[in-house]
Order: structure tokens, then sequence, then C-alpha cells
């Protein structure tokens, strides 16, 4: 990695925007950014006035190399970091930035094998960088969107994704409340609804899977049982338990 | 307790350490002869530092610490690493 990427940078923030009650879209003016590839993601640092720090990995909505970075951060209640930039970041203050990061859970542009996405709550963001990208590549290989929300409310990014309908359509999944008229199952995504909403190993896919530790691993291990290959499934474990 | 992360997390850690991104780097256990991308390990983070560990049979692979002025990198089981200098993106294992 270059020395462009250790380096820590100063982003101000020149954008934020509500994606739910928890949860906030924050963007970060950075110069000299060498812009990033979908998927990856960067690591925040906050520090602070006794010098403490704290540093945390946040994926990258939109690949690109715009000099302006978007996050997307949920708030969890008893957290360190995630409140304090949700609910406490104003337009002009600083952070400190190092990215663009990873090379695994990236998706490029030439791929051509057919891609799956799978989400749970928040592991949408860099899934969303992704769709994007696929979109603004053009690209020909088919791309589909699962996401796991708790309730209709708590999707993000609900309305980008539905502009992405016709190269990468989402179906969404409830596992606490469903919106009024849903007929669909209600709950954690079952083998059942793995089986019938992921592109099937038949068609050898790239699957990427990103959300809470425990759903990352739940799903891979289902989709393992369900026939496709270790290697072709891609992981981002977000935490958790 | 707190279940573990990918090795992708490892990124921004192991950045400079290496001239290329070490996360999409494949590695063999010196454990159970598996072959890996980094990113693919299982990772226990923080406070001390990232305990990386192989994806079948647990065994630590790695050991990363970060301080201000400093880091450490272990490689208590890493037989090798295999880097790709064909393409600078990660092709299928
Ligand atoms: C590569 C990578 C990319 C990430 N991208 C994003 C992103 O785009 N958006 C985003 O909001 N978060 C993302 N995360 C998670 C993020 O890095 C933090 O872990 C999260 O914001 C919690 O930090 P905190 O300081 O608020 O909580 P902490 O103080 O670290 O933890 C508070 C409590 O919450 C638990 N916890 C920690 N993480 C989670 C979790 N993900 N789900 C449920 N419980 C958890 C902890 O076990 C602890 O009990 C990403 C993580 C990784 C590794
Ligand atoms: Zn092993």
């Amino acid at each position: 990695m270059s020395e462009a990427t250790r380096r820590w940078r100063r982003g101000t923030l020149v954008r934020d925007r509500a994606l739910s009650a928890s949860a906030r879209s924050v963007t970060f003016a950075v110069p000299d950014w060498p812009g990033a590839a979908a998927g990856q993601h960067v690591d925040v640092r906050l520090t602070a006035p006794d010098g403490y720090q704290a540093v945390r990995s946040y994926s990258l909505a939109r690949a690109g190399t715009d000099r302006e970075i978007e996050l997307a951060v949920e708030r969890l209640p008893d957290g360190e970091v995630s409140p304090f930039l949700v609910d406490e970041l104003e337009p002009g203050d600083e952070v400190e930035l190092r990215g663009p990061l990873g090379g695994w859970f990236v998706w490029r542009p030439g791929e051509q094998r057919p891609v799956q996405l799978i989400a749970g709550g928040s592991g949408i963001v860099p899934l969303v960088a992704i769709a994007r990208a696929h979109a603004a590549a053009d690209s020909t290989a088919p791309m589909r969107l699962l996401a796991s929300v708790r309730t209709p409310e708590s999707a993000l990014y609900r309305d980008e994704l539905e502009q992405l309908r016709a190269t990468a359509p989402t179906r969404w999944h409830y596992t606490r409340v469903a919106p009024p008229g849903w007929t669909g199952p209600v709950g954690r995504l079952s083998p059942r609804d793995l089986e019938r909403e992921v592109i099937a190993g038949s068609q050898h896919p790239l699957v990427y899977v990103c959300g809470p530790t425990g759903f990352v691993e739940a799903v891979a291990r289902t989709l393992i049982d369900l026939g496709q290959t270790a290697d072709s499934i891609r992981t981002e474990r977000f935490g958790g338990t | 307790m707190m279940r573990p992360l990918d090795g992708n997390v490892l990124a921004g850690p192991v950045s400079g350490l290496f001239a290329f991104d070490a996360t999409s780097t494949r590695a063999q256990c010196d454990g159970c002869g598996d072959v890996a991308m980094i990113a693919q390990a299982m990772v226990y983070g923080e406070p001390m530092g990232y305990v990386v560990r192989c994806r079948l049979c647990d065994s630590v692979l790695l050991v990363v610490v970060e301080r201000a002025r400093h880091r450490l990198l272990s490689m208590p089981g890493v037989r090798w690493l295999r880097v790709d200098t064909q393409d600078d993106g990660p092709a299928g294992p």
C-alpha cells in the first residue's frame, strides 16, 4: 500500500442527511483524496482533548474519484464512536481519515460474473457503493441485492436503490415489522428465503455478504449448505454479537 | 463476547508495512495448510491489537498492534504469503 493510503488526512464535514431515525449519511471534503473502488472502506480516527484516540472503520457509500467521500453511520446506543458521528458532528467539523482501504471486499467494473449482494442493516453501505458503480459503468453483469432490515423505517438508501432497480434490483426482507400489505415472510432470513432470493450456485455468482457479525456468519453458512463455494463468498463482518 | 471481524479490517493497520494491500494477499496456514486471502481470516480486535486466526483451524496466523509511534507485526502461523504481481485487484482464489 502506498504512502498515500497510510497517511491520515483531514476530512471536513460538508453535508449530512438523516437516513433513518438512527443513521446519518455524512459527506467529508478530503483534499488530495485519491479515489476509491466500490466496497472499500476508510478508518476514521477521533482524538479527544486529552489525547485519547479511537479508530473505527466505515465503508464508502460511493466509489470514484470525487474529492468528497460519503459514509453512512448507524448509531449503536452504547457505542463510543458512532453516536458522535451520527449526533454530534456538525458541518465544518474535522475528523482524521485513512484510506481507501481493502482489496478483497471490492467489486471492479471488469468483473463479468453475476453478483449477488446480501446486506443486514447498515451492511448495505458498501453494497450501495457496488450497485452505484455497476450502474455508472454500464456493466452487463447481472446484479441483485437482498437487504434484510428490522422494519421498513430502518431501511437505508431505499430511494437510491429504487432508482437502481433496472440495473440492480433490491429485494427487501423484514425481520421484525413488515410494511402494510406485505405478504412475504417476516423473521430472520431462513434457508428457504436464501434459496428463493439468491442467485443459484450453478450460475457461479460472486456473493458479497455484509452486516453484523452474527448475520454474516449465519448467511454465509447457509449459502455453503445451499451449494455456493466458500471462495465465491466475500464477507465483511461489521462486529457486534 | 466480541465476535470476530474479517481480515478486511486490517487494511488500515497494516497499510504501509507492505508495498501492496496485504488483505488481498494469499497466505498458507502453518497449522492446517489452508490457503486463503488475509481478508478471509477471522480477526479478534482491540484493545490490545488484532489477533488474526485461520478460518478453518483457528491457529493464530498474525498479530497486529498499532500504537501512536510504532506498529508490530508478528506472523506465528503463516507458512508463506503470496503476492500476485500481475494485476492490482484480487483475482478469485
Ligand atoms: C470494514 C468495516 C466497515 C464498517 N462499515 C460500517 C458502516 O459503513 N456503517 C456503520 O454504521 N458501521 C460500520 N462498521 C462498524 C463500525 O466500524 C463500528 O464498529 C460501529 O460504528 C460501532 O462503533 P462504536 O464505537 O459506536 O461502538 P463500540 O463502542 O465499539 O461498541 C459498542 C457496543 O456495540 C457492539 N457492537 C460493535 N459493533 C457492532 C455492530 N456492527 N453491530 C452491533 N453491535 C455492535 C459492541 O460489541 C459493544 O457492545 C464497519 C466495520 C468494519 C470492520
Ligand atoms: Zn489453519
